[in-house]
This record gives structure tokens, sequence and C-alpha cells, in this order.
């Protein structure tokens, strides 16, 4: 930012009549609307941290979880979910969640199929 | 455990791929009023089952009250191994709150860590380390009788895999921070938001306490109060953030640090912050965090500016009361250090309980005008971030950590940039038919699409994830064959398997000692001169920590450290016989049967009498008491007369108390009374005893007396003594 002077006193005029409890009110209300655009943001975004840390969750090793997510994001995957790939990949061959990852880990092949599907 | 046998690593490591947690989250102090001795204490929690008191509480019958705040001292030397024995040290000094800092540069890391490499810095954060410290400190928070909260950071581009591990692992409280990704490491800005909504999701399912990254910001800003303001509107943003996302406000701890410190005003710049900052976030708890920013080498320094940081959490509030180690100005924390910090956090807050029941804060005048200025200036901050278009925005344009006092700006801040930083271009939107399958997963999630039913619960598509069923959890053990703990442990196994034993300030068999001497000439010849001192008694790696001037030219202090090349044999040690101390009744007893007189005075030309006097009378609980009568002959007595009125009185014993003089005059007035007792040939009739505080049993010994005793006697050693001997000679 560019430098500039203390200007306190002419800024705060309009805070200067709130009482203590109003000026609390007002500094919630401010942070508010600083954090829900932030919230939104993540409400309809991923990363490829949090595909992974599904990935963990379902029963994945950090490493694995790692090859997959790299794997599934040449394939344009992450928007769909990387649990979601494997969980409909496992149902499709009667396999389970992990040897369902695992088996996609090993095969380019049968990730190329599965980007059609979801397209 | 046995308290007297050491932690066995290796055994700790045994069987680590199927240890599983005995608990999930955060636990409080149990907070109560004791009375404890004499005294009632208000701002207290339950005593520990173990534990060392403070240095003085033996004068006090070694009491040992615990305060009501959780303690946190901060472990990290980079072998998570040589951690866990200071941890259990820690503990024992009222440690509740264990937090290990991670590794340089673990925060880029994109993916988790595994393994037990050395760290530098702080330890590398992986799932071994995590689960073999956690099932250590199962062991220690048996041990000394109260839970004790684990805790990590959970931040950098690996963040929301972190949580996930944290939780499986039982780990109780972490760091959690978006804004300290952007700010201080150059993480996208972007995505460091995304990827905290997931990992604060995951922590609040997990129970764990959160702690924000506010304070950094005053540890980086040029002048550390002028930061005041943001610090709130950065407090606000993180928590807020957290409780809209889940995290219940009592585990949501602002991680808040006095921002200044002497010789800066220190109560009127920090207090009026403590109080603004407490006010306007009244539902959350405050993590008082001790200030690191003004920290030099002297410890002593460092702990008054802790000990004023303490009073300010008394005067307002504390729900965890961090330290720092004195020492963090001069070197990564050494094992004494972090046990000194716990020591000064315990021994200033129960010294200061209840301090608000006797004092209030003026609500007129300078604090509170002050208060509220902080707070509008804070407003008026968060007033031009949303003008601005809002918080990326804001950090696009520099607003934070700028070294002026809001709205003054200086054009210093931070600059971050939406499209750059690491991780950048790694966002992705989610797809209408997006599904995440696992349980704590933030956000939108396409459930309905396979199973309405499940719409809460999404881990039922796949039959439960590893939070409701842990034996999904992936072990891994090592990845590199060469750094990891095994090797390390093997380097220095003869320090636990043989009766080898070598000083260490951090590691086992470090060898690393500390050097203090005082030069009479000026800075830079007495660091020179400590250095050949440092070559002369042969220490390695010398290296001075630190001067401080005296005079400019008569005379600078030097601490340095180094290293000794040598290992001790503990076989070949001489330890100096321990008294046993007779039963009170059988003191009685036998004084009763047997009457006992004695002759006391300080020897020489020596006006102390207060270490004597609290040995012989009845009130300081002294030999009077066991029935044993004195005749008290006064200070700065000749020796002979000691001998002289012992024949005069026909008294059993001779009790001189001698201070410490030059040229050793204490040890021969000791043999002038030895040989003169000789002379008047009474020598074999009477038991001579001589005490101060610094004359040794073994030297009182080799100078004619029959015993000889030190600082910290009390009546009943002396008692004890006397009966022992007194029993010999009547029986011989």
């Amino acid at each position: 930012m560019k430098p500039r002077i203390d200007d306190f006193n002419e800024r705060r005029k309009h805070l200067a009549k709130m009482s203590d409890a109003e000026l609390k009110a007002y500094f919630e209300k401010l942070t508010d609307q600083m954090i829900d655009p932030l919230l939104e943001l993540a409400y309809t975004h991923t990363t490829p941290a949090i595909e992974r840390s599904v990935l963990m969750r379902m029963g994945f090793s950090s490493l694995e979880a790692k090859t997959l997510t790299e794997k599934m994001m040449d394939y344009h995957l992450l928007e769909h979910g990387v649990g979601h790939v494997v969980m409909r990949y496992a149902t499709l061959h009667g396999l389970s969640m992990r040897d369902a990852g695992l088996k996609l880990i090993e095969d380019s092949n049968e990730l190329n199929k599965l980007a059609e599907a979801f397209k | 455990m046995n308290i007297n046998d050491k932690l066995d690593i290796r055994k700790i490591l045994l069987d680590l791929e199927n240890y599983r947690p005995r608990r999930r989250g955060w636990i409080w102090r149990d907070q109560s009023p004791i009375d404890m001795g004499p005294f009632h204490y208000v701002q207290a929690s339950s005593p520990l089952k173990n534990s060392i008191p403070l240095p003085s509480a033996r004068h006090l019958g070694n009491i040992d009250p615990q305060p009501d705040a959780t303690i946190t001292t901060e472990i990290a030397s980079g072998r998570f191994e040589d951690d866990i024995r200071r941890m259990r040290m820690a503990a024992w000094h009222g440690a509740d709150h264990i937090m290990v800092i991670r590794t340089a540069g673990q925060s880029h890391m994109d993916g988790l860590l595994e393994g037990t490499p050395q760290g530098v810095g702080g330890v590398p954060i992986t799932r071994k380390q995590v689960r073999a410290q956690r099932k250590a400190l199962d062991f220690i928070e048996d041990e000394v009788g109260r839970p004790i909260n684990y805790h990590s950071y959970v931040s950098g581009v690996a963040g929301p895999e972190i949580a996930v591990m944290f939780v499986e692992e039982g780990v109780n409280g972490a760091h959690q921070d978006p804004q300290y990704n952007v700010l201080y490491r150059n993480i996208n800005m972007i995505r460091s938001f995304v990827d905290a909504a997931e990992s604060k999701k995951i922590m609040a399912y997990g129970g764990l306490a959160q702690i924000d990254g506010a304070h950094n910001a005053n540890a980086t800003a040029r002048d550390a109060w002028k930061v005041m303001p943001e610090l709130l509107v950065q407090h606000a943003i993180n928590s807020r953030m957290s409780e809209k996302i889940g995290i219940p406000p009592d585990l949501i701890c602002l991680s808040t640090v006095p921002p200044a410190a002497p010789p800066s005003p220190d109560l009127k710049l920090n207090l009026p912050y403590a109080v603004a900052l407490r006010e306007l976030m009244s539902r959350y708890k405050m993590r008082a965090q001790m200030n690191t920013k003004y920290m030099d080498s002297s410890t002593r320094e460092a702990t008054v500016t802790h000990v004023l940081n303490l009073l300010i959490s008394r005067l307002t509030s504390a729900d965890i009361q961090s330290t720092i180690t004195p020492d963090e100005g001069r070197n990564v924390p050494w094992h004494v250090y972090n046990v000194e910090a716990l020591d000064t956090a315990k021994q200033a807050m129960m010294g200061m309980d209840d301090l608000l029941s006797m004092l209030e804060l003026k609500k007129d005048g300078y604090l509170y005008d002050k208060k509220r200025e902080i707070q509008e200036r804070a407003i008026l901050m968060m007033e031009e971030i949303i003008e601005l278009g809002g918080y990326f925005q804001a950090v696009e344009a520099g607003m934070f950590v700028d070294s002026g006092c809001y709205p003054e700006r200086m054009g210093d801040g931070i600059v971050r940039h939406m499209e750059g930083g690491i991780g950048a271009q790694t966002i992705i939107k989610r797809a209408h038919d997006y599904l995440a399958p696992v349980t704590a997963h933030y956000g939108y999630n396409n459930v309905e699409q396979y199973d309405k039913s499940v719409k809460d619960d999404p881990s039922k598509l796949i039959g439960g994830c590893s939070f409701e069923k842990p034996e999904l959890i992936q072990y891994i053990d090592e990845l590199d064959e060469n750094d990891n703990v095994n090797n390390r442990l093997d380097e220095t196994e003869k320090y636990r398997q043989t009766s080898l034993l070598k000083p260490e300030v951090q590691w086992l068999g470090d060898g690393v000692i500390t050097l203090d001497l005082f030069f009479p000439t000026d800075e830079r010849t007495a660091e020179a001169a400590g250095l050949v001192v440092a070559k002369k008694l042969n220490l390695t790696n010398a290296e001075v920590i630190h001067k401080e001037v005296l005079h400019p030219s008569e005379g600078t202090r030097i601490q340095l450290k180094g290293q000794v090349g040598f290992d001790i044999d503990i076989r070949t040690l001489v330890l100096p016989e321990k008294e046993e101390l007779m039963a009170e009744e059988t003191i009685f007893e036998y004084v009763k049967n047997h009457p006992i007189k004695v002759i006391a005075g300080t020897g020489g030309s020596d006006e102390h009498s207060v270490g004597m006097r609290e040995v012989l009378d009845i009130k300081h609980g002294g030999i009077e008491k066991y029935g044993i009568s004195y005749i008290y002959l006064g200070t700065s007595v000749p020796i002979e007369k000691f001998v002289d009125a012992a024949i005069e009185t026909n008294a059993d014993v001779i009790m001189i108390s001698l201070i410490i003089s030059h040229d050793d005059v204490h040890y021969k007035n000791m043999e002038k009374l030895h040989h003169y007792a000789i002379e008047k040939g009474v020598r074999d009739k009477l038991i001579l005893l001589a005490g101060g505080t610094q004359v040794t049993p073994e030297l009182a010994r080799s100078h004619g007396m029959d015993q000889g005793f030190s600082r910290g006697t009390k009546g009943r050693h002396v008692a004890s003594f006397i009966v022992k001997r007194h029993q010999k000679m009547y029986e011989d």
C-alpha cells in the first residue's frame, strides 16, 4: 500500500458515538463479511491435498494417495472427486476400495476408460 | 512404569504398527480451588500424582500447587526419540500440552512425510513419529496422573492430509491458520483457504483444539506493537471461519503474544491490547504465548520479560499458558530450559493466584481509552479490506504486516498475488456429481446421487472410513534406510546399554557443556580469551553463546558451549553415603532416656546466625523439639570457648556454624576445634558438628569433625545424627 500518515481521528468519526457493545457487534458483522466469500469458495472447490486426504480416509497410504491423485489429475478427474472415481470402479468390478485404487495406480487404461465414463 | 526406570525408546518403537490412541480430542485441566499445606489457592487445578515442585518448596513441605491454565512446552530438537525423554521431564514440571515444531521446509512438502528422518530446527512430522510420541505420552500421563495434550501443525500444502493423520493418531491440538501459509510461507492464498476449510472440518470431527497463527505478525513486523490492530483482524478471520465450519468456540484458541517487551514500557503497551482482544473475542479461548520478538541471548532478561507476560495473563486471562524457553534467543531449546520456562510459569502463576480479587483494571483513563482505540483501528482496517474487494484483494494490496499502526501505512507490508505462490493453479471447481465418500468432508458433496438416506453420513457409501474403522489406516514404517531412528539409536547405544555416561543438553551423548566466565577486560578480548579457555580444556566446537558487558574496560561475562570428548564410567564413581534418618519417635524416646546437651554458636568472626537458629530452635523444628537442650554462645565465638564451655557444662555435643570465608578459614577453624578438644583431653567424649552453606560432610570429616551439615539441613537431620553417634559411643 502507498504510505500514508495516521488519519485515525478523521476516519473514526462514524465509530465515535458507538457504545462498546455496538462496536463489538459491528466488528462481528464485518468479520462475517470478510469470511463468507472465502467459505463459499471452499464450499465449491477442491484441491489435490483435499483429494489425497479423502483417499487416506478410504484406506490408502499417503504415498498411494499421492500417486493416485496425480494420475487422476492427468485425466481431469478431480472435479468429480477421486474417492468417487475409486468407489465407482470398485462397484463396477466388485472390488474392495483398496484393491480398486491399487488397480487404478497400476493400469492407466482403466483410468482412461473411467474418464470417458465421467464425461 | 517405575519412576526409577528410564523410558525405553526401543520398547516404545516395538509393535508400533498395532498401536491405537486411547482417546481423541483435547482435555482441559480439572480446575478448582485447592488447599495445600497451610495455603488456599483459587486459580488452581488438581495436583499431580508425581511431580517436581519448585526448589523453594522444600521449605514448605514440598507442596506443588498447579495453576488452572493448561501449560505448554515446545519440544523439537530434531530427534524425536530424544524429545520423548524431555517430554517426561517436562510433564513432571507441570506441562500438559506438548507441542512439536516441524522441521524447516515441511510446509512446502506436497504430501505427508513418512519414516523418522532427522530434522532441522524441528522434527519431520510423520505418522511413525507422531504415533511413537503419543504412545510415550500415554505412559507419561499415567505417571504424572494428568492427561497430556499432544500438538503439532496443520499447515502447508498438505494440511488436510496432516489433519486426517492427526485425527487417526489421536493428536489433541494443532495450529491451523491459512493466513500463516499466505503471509509467511508464500503458499497460494486461494489454495490455503480452500485446504483450510477441509482441515478445520477434520479437526472439528477429531475434537482437536485449534491455535491460530496471528502471533507471527508481531514476530515479523518491524515494530511489533504497531501491528496490534491487524492482530485483531487476523484473529477474527481465522476464528470465525473455524466456528462457521464447526469447531466449537471453546476449542478455538487465539495465539496471543504481548507484542512489546522491555525496555519499552511493557504493560502500557501490552495491557490495553490484551484487554481489547479478550473483550472482542470473548467467545473463544486464549492461548497466551510469551514474547520471542525481543529475545536476545540473556536467559535472565528473557525470563523477566516472560514473567511480565505472565502478569498480563493473570491481569486478563489465559486458558492455555504457553512457555518460551529462555535460551530460544541463542539456540534450539535445551532440556533444562524447557523445564526452567515451565517452572517460571508455574511459579509466577501460583504466586499471582487470585490477583484480581485484590485489584481491578481502571475503566476510566488511559487503559480503556487505548483499548477502545486499538479496537476502532482494527474495525477501520476491516472496512478497508471489504472496500478493496475482500481478503484476497487486501493481501494483493500489501495491507498485512505493514509496519505502520493502521490506518497509518509505511508501504512495507507483505504482498502476495492470487495467481502466485506455491500451489497456485491447483484449485479445481467441483462438478455437479462431485463426491467424497468419507466423514468430516467440507463443502459440496453429492451423496444423494447414490443414496439419499446417507446424505449426512457419506462414508456409509463405502462401509465406513478410517475415522470409524481404524483398521483401514495404512502404516508406513521407514522409507530411508540411512536416515532413521534405528540408526541413530545404534550410534548412541552405549549410553543406554552400558555404564557409560556423558553430559548432554539435547541429544543423548551430545557431550555439550557450558562455561560461565568473567574476564576483567573488554568485550572483544574477553570473547577471544573465552575461546582459549575452551581450547585449553579440550572442548571441541566451542562457541560463545552469550556475552554481557559489566563495564567497557573493567569486565565482561562470557558464556560458551563446547563438547567434551570423554565418557564417564559410572562404575568408577564414588558416591557420598546417604544418611538414613531415624524415625522421629525413636529420637524422642532415646533423648528421654539419655539426656543430651549441646553447646552451639557461630565460630570465628562470623555474625551469621539465622541458619544455626533454625537448626536449634523448637519453633523452626530444630533439635530442641526432640528434647535436646542447648546452650547458645552467640556469634563470633572464639574457638577455644566452645570446648571450655562444653567441659564446664558437661555437654555431649558442640555445634559450630561457619560461613564460607576466604582462604578456607572455616576449615582451619574446624581443625582448631578438633585439636583443642584433644589438647583438653575431651575429644573422645564430644561429638563435633560443623554447619554452613558451603560446608560439605566429606570435607568437614576430613578436617576433624564427626559430621558436616550443608544447605537445607533441618533439625531432624542433626538430631538423628547426634542420637546415632551417641548410641554408638554409649555402646562402645
